[in-house]
């Protein structure tokens, strides 16, 4: 399990989870500079992702959004605020309608660090709520996706998918 | 309030209480149901196929994940979604928290099979 550290704050409603990879800080990055990689991580198996642009640079815009089970499209987009290859990133993460526009609630502030050790690297993730509307946004779709990310996690007991 | 640098046993058991909730269908509805209104418990029961005991079961487990509370009311139970602010913080703290996890094991075999690659 990769994972080695969760901390929430339920005052200042951030979660940092912070994961060690055997790899190096470059290749982490990859995870998060290209979409095709991206795809194969953002949406859990049920909710297939699709980033139809996406590019980091400071300022620029990523357009993705997510295929639910009966066919729905959940659509996302990314102000990509801060870029530091290959180790810090951040972002602003928007529920949006069909045509872009923001639905209520505010955006999912997002920062990733990425520091390399001697032959692994850690990556740090923090996530913050902006307002209260954007956490219960949260939740709801928690209801839907919540059972899927479960899934993933004890599927590997049973062995490989597919 | 931060809720140690760690992840603590009653942070984690607050985690799995949550699992557990979500992990069932009926249980999703219930939680749907009260949130757009306050259904009884056993107006709840009339919608699935379960007795009013399977249903109050149902909603004990929600209770104890802190997702919806239940109120007397004359000769009914009332169920209502938890608003309180720190209930709720949990909530979506507790489900960003499920949803990296997926995302990172993911990453790892991602990883794990781009290295098979080369």
């Amino acid at each position: 399990m990769p994972v080695i550290d969760v901390d929430k704050d339920l005052d200042a409603l951030t979660m940092t989870i912070t994961a060690e990879f055997e790899a190096d800080a470059e290749r982490l990055w990859q995870l998060w500079a290209d979409p095709r990689q991206l795809e194969r991580w953002w949406g859990p198996p049920s909710h297939p992702s699709t980033f139809v642009e996406h590019e980091l640079t400071a300022g620029s815009r990523t357009i993705y959004f997510m295929t639910a089970p009966d066919g729905e499209q959940h659509h996302g987009r990314w102000l990509i605020e801060e870029v530091e290859p290959p180790h810090r990133l951040h972002m602003t993460d928007d529920v949006v309608d069909d045509k872009g526009r923001p639905e209520d609630g505010g955006p999912v502030g997002m920062t990733i660090t990425i520091a390399e050790t001697d032959d692994t690297a850690t990556m740090s993730i923090q996530t913050h709520f902006t307002d209260r509307p954007s956490m219960e946004q949260t939740i709801e779709m928690g209801f839907e996706q919540g059972m899927t990310e479960m899934l993933d996690r004890v599927e590997p007991l049973f062995g490989p998918r597919e | 309030m931060v809720v140690g640098k760690n992840p603590n046993q009653d942070d984690d058991a607050a985690t799995d209480l949550l699992f557990k909730a979500l992990a069932d269908p009926i249980r999703r509805d219930i939680l749907r149901r009260a949130h757009e209104s306050r259904p009884s418990v056993s107006a709840l029961a009339r919608e699935h196929p379960i007795s009013v005991t399977a249903m109050q079961k149902h909603v004990a487990v929600l209770e104890r994940a802190e997702l919806v509370s239940k109120q007397r009311v004359g000769r009914e139970s009332i169920v209502q979604t938890r608003s309180d602010a720190l209930a709720r913080a949990r909530a979506a703290l507790d489900r960003l928290e499920a949803q990296w996890r997926g995302r990172i094991e993911r990453m790892e075999q991602i990883l794990e099979t781009d290295k098979g690659d080369t």
